[in-house]
């Protein structure tokens, strides 16, 4: 609010640039670790490590999407409700998966057709 | 309405008090909106996450239709084409109008790349039967010859063990199917059962992402429509702001989908 009043009270700083210019090099310096990062992801299934193969995975895309936020969509130099917004809808997005992990193993069979109950003779 | 320094008029609705109140309301409403489309594929995510969490074996048999060569290749495209947006919206800024239409203009060609290399990889799929739900009819011996990886997979482990539903316990009577029976005619050298899931999956995330690329052209194309009335300025550079968020959160996706469907181990 008060940035905003002190934007008109003050008229020169009308025409001021809006928003940031976030400068060439570093916009080349993200794409080439974004480059880098896809070749990594690449590799990384190549070697077997079981399961943690997944979670490398994801992390590595976890990294690619932060550099591409923060600096492609200037949330690095935007106000943090940008960013609150993104991250926040990223949580719900873990819930709903996480949640529905939970349990999903435990009714599966009652969808098999035939399944029999585990009986004891 | 206010006439800025550099030349172009640009007028901001009444109801802003300034043209950066304009521009952060604007970017606001962007992300609001950026944040309904990670839930919507957030939906997608979590049907994707209970298959593979129930059936791996279906996932790690079916990838090995997809190339993975055009997929990484898809990959790089779309991440030189949010780099070449991510200019475009600095030069905007800036105020170099012809480095602006170079770049929108490369944008645009690495959105239609990226479609083109999609129509092949759906083409390949639709020709060999590797499709959703009732559709999924593959051609076993073309496509064993195009995928000798599909065939080695199971080979080398019969992938049935690999599942999250155990099968079910041999009752001593009863009307259910015995276990072998069930399983009778499914010799571990043929595929898992019910692979369709993972082309249904396949094809409603790409899918999605996919209309969600014809989107961002669409949109990125309109911008470069207004190019010609030099529409744009430094004080002026929403429309383009704009248009990158949302290629850039198409790039975000396909970030997460290559290594989610192409890369399972």
């Amino acid at each position: 609010m008060s940035d905003i009043r002190s934007t008109t009270e003050n008229g020169s700083r009308e025409t001021e640039s809006l928003g940031h210019v976030v400068p060439l090099r570093v916009l080349l310096a993200v794409w080439f670790a974004l480059v880098l990062l896809s070749l990594a992801t690449v590799g990384a299934v190549r070697v077997d490590l079981g399961s943690l193969n997944l979670w490398i995975a994801l992390a590595i895309a976890f990294v690619k999407a932060t550099l591409v936020g923060l600096y492609f969509m200037h949330l690095r130099y935007d106000q943090p409700f940008h960013a609150i917004a993104l991250v926040g809808s990223l949580l719900f997005v873990v819930l709903f998966v996480g949640l529905a992990l939970l349990d999903t193993t435990h009714y599966q069979h009652e969808m098999i057709p035939g399944y029999a109950p585990a009986v004891r003779p | 309405m206010r006439r800025l320094e550099n030349g172009a008029a640009h007028e901001i609705p009444h109801h802003f008090a300034t043209p950066r109140q304009a521009y952060e309301s604007g970017k606001l409403g962007m992300w609001i909106f950026l944040a309904t489309e990670v839930l919507l594929f957030g939906g997608l995510f979590a049907a994707y996450a209970v298959y593979r969490g129930n059936h791996p074996e279906i996932f790690i048999y079916a990838h090995r239709f997809l190339d993975s060569r055009l997929g990484a290749l898809n990959t790089l495209i779309l991440i030189t084409s949010s780099l070449t947006m991510a200019w475009a919206v600095r030069s905007a800024q800036l105020g170099n109008r012809r480095l602006l239409t170079l770049l929108l203009a490369l944008t645009l060609l690495g959105g239609c790349a990226f479609l083109g290399v999609k129509v092949v990889e759906y083409e390949h799929k639709w020709k060999h039967g590797l499709l959703w739900g009732k559709r999924y009819r593959p051609h076993p011996a073309e496509t064993a010859q195009e995928h000798p990886s599909a065939a080695e997979v199971l080979r080398e482990a019969p992938l049935g063990d690999r599942t999250n539903i155990p099968p079910a316990a041999i009752g001593p009577s009863g009307l259910a199917f015995s276990a072998d029976e069930t399983r009778a005619g499914h010799a571990d050298a043929e595929e898992p059962r019910n692979v369709q899931l993972f082309f249904g999956v396949y094809f409603a995330m790409t899918g999605l992402h996919g209309l969600h690329v014809v989107a961002g052209l669409l949109v990125i194309g309109w911008v470069f429509v207004r190019l010609r009335g030099g529409a744009y300025g430094p004080s002026n550079f929403e429309a383009v702001d704009r248009a990158g968020l949302y290629w850039h959160l198409v790039d975000l996706i396909w970030i997460f989908l290559f290594p989610l469907l192409y890369l399972i181990h």
